[in-house]
């Protein structure tokens, strides 16, 4: 019996009658749908899931499938590393009392999920919470991701306040900040209570940025959805398209040319690099390192003219395809020379600026013990990436659910213990060389082959999970189509979205001038969480 | 320290020379797709596969302006986010040029419309409604004083706040590249301030979301005249791919005046200076509307 088997045996074991099983359409999923009269059983069973199986949280999908057979739907999904696995617990919820058992008082990491969930479809999990994913002008009872609500229509402010924390005592004081900020930079609102220079709460209000995008894609080709996907959070563009790509050819059950695996692995590398290189600029940066932070910005903009060369567009749009890839990238000789003289040059003095920045006392001073987040805590918060790894939690989607070329190549993944802002500054710069050794190794590969292969038609009322480990963590999208193959909910999930409940946990007892850099070194994403 | 001053020496200037040399985008940049109105004959093939509906084909039943039989097929490069796929669809009659320097003070100049009769062979082509762009010497007509009134209050120093007003953030990450040691827009005297009370203008991005709209007024209203609005990249201008739904306005000019709009999804960071220096009068172009002296 292999492990699939073994797992849904023991699943089959402990909860019997509660539940049926069905394969997805990606042989790699298992959707467990629990039966109506059990709802109540829903913690226990997810608390199991995560104990036993040592299963992952990776997101909470609301669906609303009432005019598909009469319910809403929450889909909770989990990942088992070990066995390239991924478990969607399939709950029903009854339309005329839209509530649910609340998991987050055993997996924390739901919290935002459920929160979000109650805002957008009216589905209560978490009774008596401030308002998350909308803000106070927005009417109570008006539920954005119904099916029944027009996303084109005017919807009007109510009167409202922001409702935070408040810390009293002797010498307190509230520092709000945003949301438009100093630099050039996306929007979002702090409310740091601080009693002198230390912090001692921190409030973090988002969704300035919120566009409505899963929404606005229902009904839409997915052809068309691969641009919206681009645009999610511009410094991901190829990352969440290719997410997107990957849920819709996972759907159809189609395999995609090792050319096309081969390109689409180089430029999730290109992607991670001049994201990790433009970071290590911005971080001098904050701690006033102007020459050694220029110096990293000359660095990245050589990777982006280098993105332009190979395809076109500095921000790798344009690139990612369902079914492979728009444009071929090594069809010149000019590009060939270029992506290997411009990697050569980069990563030589990458080094150079490495071994500067290590021997600047100034730097590592303001880097060390600044902005610790120890394991505990971000394992509890099911923190995802790089700066879960500068924690010490050992994930990465590239080794523990392997996509595009990475099955074919010799990966190492870097974790640090510390958890603090040199923690989070060193885990780039290691990342960043073994981006270098990956794209050595990927090389002129089989140069024959179509770099597309054609999905038509899409398959209609289809679904599946599709998933990249992207430069800041993983990205995990959700599509399932419609009865013309177009798309009937698109959930997206960035990993911004579970970390940053870890900056507010990262600031505390740090110092007010020192927020710039603890907020740089986990470079979140505003838009990526709003959407 | 030593290190530092030694890299210092050894790194050579990096620093390009906009505008008196311009580098060309390399081959397969996706640059202002051009139609070649004349030769279409059939104006769905592109306006079907457009993300955006920057090209779209309407009839009398959209516009009553438009004949009975007539189609109009139009390209607004303000809503363009240059994929390329409108080309890659009609090959024949829509050429990727690598032309990126887009931006312009006239939002109606970035449309353009042609006129068609649907007939039994396909479509064929009448006019073009639009005249075409002034040309430069337009300028001059509106009064040279005021050209270089403009270009004395900002000419010397220009003080920019860069307002995200709900973008996605790749137009940031353009506009951030202006500070780098390639581009180095302090060179023209121009630099970024953290507060609106510094500023003179306001750099905007994003489709103004429903969140950021408040946000954006204020900002607006805390910067003291004379002041300038330049709406940066696809979203600024018409909202881009989001468009106008319950959570994102359409554009920054629905929310304030606006001076100069760039076209790019994001606009790379020369067509940024283009459309900065364009506001400012640093710049020849094809600009006619005058920015605004009020508080």
């Amino acid at each position: 019996m292999d492990s699939r088997e073994k797992i849904k045996a023991a699943i089959q074991e402990g909860y019997g009658q509660r539940v049926t099983f069905r394969d997805g359409s990606a042989k790699n999923e298992l959707y467990i749908i629990l039966k109506d009269k059990y709802l109540s059983n829903l913690p226990e069973i997810c608390s199991n899931l995560s104990k036993t199986f040592k299963a992952f949280f990776v997101t909470l999908i609301p669906n609303d499938e009432r005019e598909i057979n009469g319910k809403f739907w929450v889909y909770y999904v989990f990942s088992i590393p070990k066995e390239d696995l991924f478990l969607i617990l399939s709950v029903p919820v009854d339309p005329r009392q839209r509530e649910i058992p609340s998991i987050s008082t055993v997996i924390d990491a739901a919290a935002w999920f459920e929160r979000e969930m109650k805002e957008w479809y009216g589905i209560v999990a978490f009774p008596n919470v401030r308002n998350h994913a909308t803000h106070p002008d927005w009417p109570e009872d008006i539920y954005p991701m119904l099916k029944d609500f027009d996303a084109s229509g005017f919807v009007p402010r109510v009167k409202g306040a922001f409702d935070f924390r408040k810390v009293e005592g002797e010498g307190v004081f509230e520092i709000p900040v945003g949301p438009v900020h100093a630099g050039i930079i996306e929007p979002g609102h702090f409310r740091f209570t601080v009693a002198g220079e230390p912090i001692i709460n921190l409030d973090i209000k988002l969704f300035y940025t919120h566009k409505g995008t899963e929404k606005i894609a229902e009904g839409t080709t997915p052809g068309r959805t691969v641009f919206l996907a681009e645009r999610i959070s511009g410094d991901s563009s190829f990352a969440h398209a290719l997410a997107f790509c990957h849920a819709v050819e996972r759907l159809s059950g189609i395999e995609i040319s090792k050319r096309a695996l081969v390109i689409r692995t180089l430029l999730l590398e290109l992607e991670r690099l001049y994201n990790h290189i433009g970071d290590t600029g911005a971080l001098l940066l904050d701690v006033g390192f102007a020459s050694g932070a220029q110096w990293a910005f000359r660095l990245k903009e050589r990777m982006l003219q280098l993105n332009e060369v190979l395809t076109g567009s500095r921000l790798i749009r344009g690139m990612a395809a369902i079914g492979g890839v728009r444009r071929p990238i090594e069809d010149t000789v000019h590009k060939h020379e270029m992506l290997h003289q411009t990697i050569s040059d980069v990563s030589k003095e990458y080094e150079r600026l490495a071994d500067l920045v290590m021997s600047t006392a100034s730097v590592l001073d303001r880097f060390e013990t600044t902005g610790k987040l120890k394991l505990k805590n971000a394992a509890r918060l099911g923190m995802v990436g790089f700066a879960a790894r500068a924690s010490g939690v050992n994930r990465d989607l590239r080794r523990d659910h392997p996509h595009c070329a990475y099955p074919y190549l010799k990966l190492n993944v870097p974790v640090h213990s510390e958890g603090d802002v040199l923690a989070r500054f060193n885990i780039r710069g290691e990342e960043v060389r073994e981006s270098f050794k990956l794209i050595a190794q990927l090389h002129h590969q089989h140069v024959n082959e179509e770099i597309m292969t054609a999905i038509d038609p899409i398959p209609p009322s289809s679904q599946a999970l599709g998933y990249v480990e992207g430069w800041r963590g993983e990205i995990v999208h959700w599509v399932m189509t419609d009865k013309e193959g177009n798309i009937y909910r698109w959930k997206i999930t960035d990993p911004s979205f579970h970390n940053w409940r870890a900056l507010k946990v990262a600031v505390m007892n740090n110092i007010v001038p020192d927020f710039p850099v603890i907020n740089k070194s986990f470079n979140l994403s505003y838009s990526g969480n709003d959407r | 320290m030593l290190k530092i001053i030694k890299q210092s020496f050894s790194a050579r200037v990096v620093t390009n020379s906009f505008p008196a040399v311009v580098a060309e985008p390399p081959d397969g940049f996706r640059g202002k797709p051009v139609i070649d109105f004349a030769r279409c004959t059939s104006v769905d093939k592109c306006a079907a596969v457009c993300p955006t509906d920057a090209i779209r084909v309407r009839n009398s039943q959209d516009d009553p302006s438009i004949p009975a039989n007539d189609k109009e097929l139009s390209i607004s490069y303000g809503d363009c986010i240059f994929c390329g796929e409108c080309a890659a669809a009609c090959p024949e009659s829509i050429s990727i040029t690598k032309e990126f320097f887009l931006a312009t003070a006239k939002k109606e100049s970035l449309t353009l419309r042609g006129r068609y009769r649907s007939g039994p062979d396909g479509d064929r082509f009448v006019e073009m409604m639009d005249p075409p762009p002034a040309a430069s010497n337009e300028t001059e007509k509106l009064g040279s004083e005021l050209i270089e009134r403009i270009r004395k209050i900002f000419g010397r120093s220009l003080n920019i706040r860069e307002v995200d007003a709900g973008s996605c953030n790749g137009c940031e990450f353009e506009i951030s590249a202006l500070n780098n040691a390639i581009y180095d827009i302090e060179r023209f005297g121009i630099h970024f301030v953290a507060s609106p009370r510094h500023a003179d203008m306001l750099l905007v991005t994003g489709p103004v979301t429903r969140n950021m709209e408040n946000a954006l007024k204020q900002t607006y209203e805390a910067t003291p005249g004379p002041k300038l609005v330049v709406a940066v990249g696809a979203c600024a201008i018409g909202g881009g791919i989001f468009g106008k739904s319950y959570a994102s306005c359409g554009g920054a000019d629905t929310v304030v005046p606006v001076d100069v709009f760039i076209p790019g999804c994001p606009p790379r960071p020369e067509a940024l200076l283009q459309g900065i220096l364009l506001a400012i009068k640093k710049m020849e172009s094809k600009m006619t509307a005058e920015p605004r002296m009020d508080g």
